[in-house]
């Protein structure tokens, strides 16, 4: 009988995640766990705060304080003019203590005043402080931004965030694998905003819980890589533990030249490895869907959760029609809320209040994007309208070009950056029952203000609907 | 940090679907830096008649005996999305509750609960709803037994639900650990990581 001698070489398929997850493990702590090295932390003053303060409590320290940075976004006034005081009760303290703890741990802190303070998720990739590859923790939801740049980004709690910072990992086990593919390209008018609605829409808000996502497909390619930080920015509306565009030219471009960016030598080294983050061909996901973005319509919210959204073009949905007894409550209770009747049509349902800002949707192409439909037009009579940029630098580089100007001639009033009226804090809101098109990323109950009632969208049909005075389909308003 | 072993208590049923962090403490009630003070806020819009005030609604659930003195909360799918806020948890344990079901959690606050002594425990949404109408449906409301050794939720009628959780946080949660001690015992591995990492990545290190 003939004897056999068999070698197999088995290279077992990767996906991205896989390959940024690998990148990033110390230690396999058995039953799916895993002791993940944290090459950077990101702090603000509403969470960051108390952890710092906890961690000097507890007689630890930083480790590698030149990786940590820290900003004043959430709590910071947006009026212009602003200080250490704010409208928020009690907000002041979190400013200076943050401040405080900041310059005690050594951390790098992007104060109040200073050019480069902003919104945490918005000054992190202009900073070159979130690249491909990196992994990035913040104890903020919406650190999956970061994801568009192809980092492993993630949301932490604070305690959390004392662990990342005293030890330089997390304890973390790794979700199941998702790829959810953008098929076809956008129409004129519609945005990277509208796509992740248009998922969350289609597959709830609980969608992704459970799963790391990969965002594939033509749609996600031909993003620039602002609109794909958009993009991420929701997937933990989404449900995601974090969401990844897979890194390319686009991405390198846009990181090249950034401060913390690496140079010289050592940025080919980094563009080379980078080139190798993305999924095998023959990669097995645990899951895969895909969303047509070829036929998508702007995108608006008409409930409290950003599962209840629909085109720009349809009508509020009848929860009688939803099979599912705990989601048609939901949209009972939603309609209740948002003072809402079903078949009520979405174009042309009054709005009292705009709002352009938030780590979604605050960037320089945002502003441009509102700008464009803004310029030569006013705000309707008895909106009001608020921009609010995501970054000093932003408000800077916008103002360069004038379009400062055309929000304000416009009638929008044009502020200081920082998370602003993305959520109330008990310092500026919308009104009572008030109806608010918003490009920001929660249209929860009370979220923008007691009983405010949100509609989320893109920055241009913000923008378009603040002109008409009612939620306006951009399409017909676009030069 | 507090040891969760089991407990036997009142549950409260709250089973709406995606209540999210915002609901579980709204922002304006996060006062101090700090992680206590925060159980009079919590879900203070549901639980007060208007923003601000103290002043009880009374139909909501927290509000009504027996719930009001609830250690187990049964929940809605997706429980606890949105915005990372430890303090939603911080406020939940602070009130008294010690063990959270549901069919499923938002991830960060999960995540969040396992380091604070409250343990999320995922069962079908029938199961949920079949506990909801137990405590519901008795005036006395019985209560349920959640048992982490066993890994168990024992309904009034007697029938047990074995759930699953994972080695870590099943440990961390009974022996109430110190999440940076435990992973410090490993630092020799995280030094050596760093070690190489700064060879391969130069460009991570500042």
């Amino acid at each position: 009988m003939p004897a056999f001698v068999c070698c197999y070489i088995v290279v077992v398929a990767k996906t991205l995640i896989d390959k940024l997850w690998d990148e990033h493990l110390v230690a396999d702590l058995g039953d799916g766990g895993s002791l993940l090295y944290i090459d950077r932390i990101f702090l603000h003053e509403r969470t960051g705060s108390v952890a710092l303060k906890e961690l000097a409590a507890a007689g630890r320290r930083v480790r590698n304080p030149e990786q940590v940075f820290c900003t004043m976004d959430h709590i910071v006034d947006t009026f212009p003019g602003r200080g250490d005081t704010t409208r928020v009760p009690g907000g002041t303290d979190f400013i200076t203590q943050t401040r405080a703890a900041a310059r005690a741990a050594g951390i790098t802190l992007f104060d109040i005043g200073g050019d480069d303070q902003g919104i945490v998720h918005v000054v992190s990739p202009e900073q070159g402080i979130a690249l491909p590859g990196v992994s990035l923790v913040c104890p903020d939801s919406h650190t999956c931004t970061l994801g568009g740049l192809g980092a492993l980004a993630w949301g932490i709690g604070s305690t959390e965030a004392e662990h990342a910072l005293a030890t330089k990992t997390l304890v973390v086990r790794k979700p199941r694998n998702m790829r959810v593919r953008f098929d076809g390209r956008l129409a004129p008018g519609v945005t990277a905003k509208d796509m992740i609605l248009a998922l969350i829409g289609a597959h709830t808000a609980g969608g992704g819980v459970g799963y790391a996502i990969e965002f594939a497909g033509e749609a996600v390619r031909s993003l620039p890589v602002e609109a794909r930080l958009t993009l991420c920015n929701m997937g933990v509306e989404f449900g995601a533990w974090t969401v990844v565009v897979p890194p390319d030219d686009t991405t390198f471009e846009y990181v090249r030249g950034r401060p913390y960016a690496p140079r010289g030598e050592t940025w080919d080294r980094a563009v080379e490895r980078w080139r190798a983050l993305r999924s095998d061909d023959d990669a097995r996901f645990d899951a895969e869907i895909s969303l047509d973005c070829a036929h998508l319509a702007p995108q608006v919210t008409w409930g409290t959760s950003p599962q209840h959204e629909a085109g720009i073009d349809g009508v509020v949905p009848d929860p009688a029609g939803q099979a599912d007894a705990n989601r048609r409550r939901s949209m009972e209770r939603a309609l209740e809320y948002m003072g809402l009747q079903p078949g009520t049509r979405l174009r042309g349902l009054p709005i009292q209040a705009a709002f352009i800002g938030s780590c979604t949707n605050s960037r320089l192409s945002d502003l441009r994007a509102a700008a464009a439909i803004l310029q030569g037009r006013k705000v309707a009579s008895g909106v009001r309208a608020i921009c609010v940029p995501g970054s000093t630098r932003v408000k800077r580089a916008a103002e360069q070009e004038g379009i400062d100007r055309i929000f304000r001639e416009a009638g929008f009033e044009w502020r200081e950056s920082g998370c602003s009226m993305c959520f109330y804090a008990g310092g500026e809101s919308f009104g009572f029952e008030e109806r608010v098109v918003s490009s920001t990323n929660r249209n929860f109950e009370n979220r923008q203000g007691p009983r405010t009632r949100t509609h989320l969208a893109s920055p241009a049909t913000v923008a378009a609907s603040a002109i008409a005075g009612h939620l306006a389909d951009v399409r017909q308003l676009a030069r | 940090m507090e040891k969760f072993t089991r407990i036997t208590a009142v549950a409260a049923p709250l089973l709406r679907i995606n209540i999210d962090t915002d609901a579980i403490i709204p922002s304006r009630e996060m006062k101090t830096v700090g992680k206590t003070g925060l159980a009079a806020g919590l879900f203070a819009n549901w639980r007060y008649r208007t923003p601000g005030s103290r002043d009880e609604a009374p139909d909501f659930v927290l509000n009504r005996e027996p719930y009001r003195h609830a250690r187990i909360l049964l929940a809605g799918a997706n429980f606890g999305c949105g915005s990372s806020r430890e303090h939603a948890v911080w406020a939940l344990h602070e009130w008294g509750i010690r063990a959270i079901i549901a069919p499923s959690f938002g991830a960060i606050f999960a995540g969040n609960c396992v380091r604070n002594g409250i343990l999320p425990v995922v069962l079908d949404n029938a199961v949920v709803e079949d506990l909801a109408r137990q405590v519901e449906g008795d005036a006395s409301s019985p209560p349920l037994t959640v048992d982490l050794v066993e890994r168990t939720v024992t309904a009034p009628d007697g029938a047990r639900h074995a759930f699953a959780i994972n080695d870590t946080d099943r440990e961390m949660l009974l022996e109430g650990l110190d999440g940076i001690a435990h992973t410090l015992k490993r630092d020799d591995a995280i030094l050596a990581f760093q070690a190489q990492d700064r060879l391969r990545r130069p460009w991570i290190y500042l």
